[in-house]
């Protein structure tokens, strides 16, 4: 018989310099959400297509002479079913434990991770905080990922609650899938740029939206001669995200306070790379074009734009796997992911600067740590957002004629 | 803050996050329950896994264990677990009577339609 799939034990996860020591009945905690957060996507997840197809459809075709004619359409009918409404509050459910878990175990113990922090952070010109730069807008209306203070909260001022809750829960909730350190974005880069262009040696890189760095570490390691800046609005995962990546000795990466709306600290033309991973969808609206723009500028000819995501929701993607996929949008606390992908970002680069014979779209599976962790078999139930599997959007700028 | 002075992490961790919480059960009391469940089982398997660990790192004499009577300091560590404990199963309950004080918190899609305008 194969052995029966679980996801690895949450005493895998890699401690680095800054991250927080697990009790046992911790550890425990995040085992069970793991397996939880499996089941719910694997064992009840099919069951929402089930209760579409059997009941729900039919019943709007029924009550409307039509099948839905969008996603939220399906979402308003989809909500009126039980086992829908039994499922998706579940998954709140197991995402608010997440939550509880990660906090319970970092409060406990802050004064030790605000001490590690404060010892790797002192005195580095690497981290740069800087106090007028405001938390966005669309930063302001909820807390993403139903995190209580979202990425710029505090419990007391100037300390690393915020980073070390995001960054402690990404093991579980991705049940190991991103590897050891949760970096298999960042892992997943440096192995498509090699595989890419052999031998490119990127001079400068920016990554907009860097949180607690897990995804530029892996490329910092890899261009130990590149001037790597990742930026953030939110002091509170940058101090933990300088922190961690001085622990994992990645020195070349600086940990800068900015909005990415707003670049003119750097020149045009200045970065060789420009990246963002999961973090579009993170926006809004308005700022998403104003980031494009920002980061078109300071991209030097010849250099790449990447952006790491969901799949955008085209017209040749079902509207039921639209609905299923913006379940986190309007449940888990991400207002724009419905928005953002219903945009087409090849359209938003265009609009950023772009020639459209600049751009590429493919597919980027997360570099899985086979060390540790079985490999995420193809045939997966997918859990939408939290997949090892991205849509990468780039364009490489034609260089100087 | 506590009265001492000292961070009362475990409620800290239990704050709820901003933005309003969707209803899924059509029936506040049902989600508070179903929150509750969840809680237990989970902690029922986290108390499996230490039994376990415990099981397979000693050996377990059942007759030591049926005669054990904690001490008081072992009572007191008991207690404020047990304190501990209750707290964590109650995070759907508190997070409801801090809703039941705060204003603002809007529906999602409200918040979404804004975020493409702004």
């Amino acid at each position: 018989m194969s052995k029966i799939d679980v996801p690895p034990p949450y005493t895998a996860v890699t401690r680095h310099g800054m991250f927080p020591t697990p009790r046992h009945d911790e550890a425990a905690r995040f085992d069970f959400l793991a397996n939880l957060n499996k089941y719910l996507a694997g064992t009840l997840g099919p069951g929402n297509q089930a209760a579409y197809e059997r009941d729900v459809l039919p019943a709007f075709v029924a009550e409307h002479g039509r099948e839905p004619k969008d996603r939220h359409e399906i979402r308003h009918a989809m909500n009126r079913h039980p086992h829908h409404r039994f499922w998706s509050s579940a998954k709140r459910n197991s995402m608010e434990m997440r939550q509880q878990a990660g906090r319970t175990m970092v409060l406990r113990q802050l004064d030790e991770l605000d001490a590690r922090a404060n010892q790797l952070n002192h005195g580095k010109a690497t981290l740069q905080l800087a106090e007028e730069v405001a938390v966005p807008r669309y930063q302001q209306a909820v807390d993403i990922h139903c995190m209580p203070g979202s990425y710029h909260g505090q419990e007391r001022p100037g300390d690393v609650s915020a980073g070390a809750n995001y960054d402690c829960g990404i093991f579980a909730t991705t049940g190991g899938g991103l590897g050891a350190l949760s970096d298999g974005g960042g892992q997943a880069l440096a192995k498509w740029a090699a595989t890419q262009r052999p031998g490119w040696r990127p001079r400068r890189i920016l990554d907009i939206g860097a949180t607690v760095g897990h995804n530029i570490v892996p490329l910092a390691l890899a261009f130990p001669e590149a001037e790597i800046v990742a930026i953030d609005t939110a002091a509170p995962v940058l101090r933990y995200g300088h922190a961690r990546a001085q622990s994992l000795g990645a020195t070349n990466l600086q940990f800068v306070q900015a909005n990415a709306e707003d670049l003119s600290r750097w020149p045009d033309g200045y970065f060789d790379w420009v990246q963002t991973t999961m973090f579009l969808h993170e926006t809004s609206g308005k700022a998403l074009p104003r980031i494009l723009a920002e980061g078109y500028r300071v991209l030097a000819p010849g250099g790449l734009m990447l952006h790491l995501e969901q799949p955008q929701y085209g017209p040749d993607m079902p509207l039921y796997e639209q609905f299923i996929r913006d379940w986190d949008a309007y449940n888990n606390n991400e207002p724009f992911w419905s928005g953002m992908h219903g945009l087409d970002l090849k359209d938003e680069m265009v609009k950023a600067g772009f020639e459209r014979d600049e751009l590429f779209t493919t597919g980027v599976r997360a570099v899985v740590d086979e060390t540790v962790f079985p490999a995420a078999k193809a045939g997966d139930k997918e859990d939408h957002g939290r997949a090892a599997v991205w849509h990468a959007y780039g364009a490489w700028k034609r260089a100087a004629a | 803050m506590s009265e001492e002075g000292q961070l009362d992490w475990m409620l800290r961790a239990n704050l709820a996050p901003k933005g309003k919480r969707p209803d899924f059960l059509g029936d506040p009391d049902k989600e508070k329950l179903l929150s509750m469940v969840l809680a237990l089982t989970g902690e029922l398997a986290v108390t499996r896994l230490r039994l376990d660990t415990i099981e397979r790192m000693l050996g377990v004499d059942q007759a030591a264990i049926d005669a054990y009577a904690p001490d008081p300091q072992a009572g007191q560590e008991r207690g404020e677990w047990l304190r501990e404990y209750i707290a964590r199963i109650m995070r759907g309950p508190q997070q409801a009577m801090e809703a039941m004080a705060r204003t603002g918190d809007r529906p999602l899609d409200e918040v979404s339609r804004e975020l493409r305008d702004i």
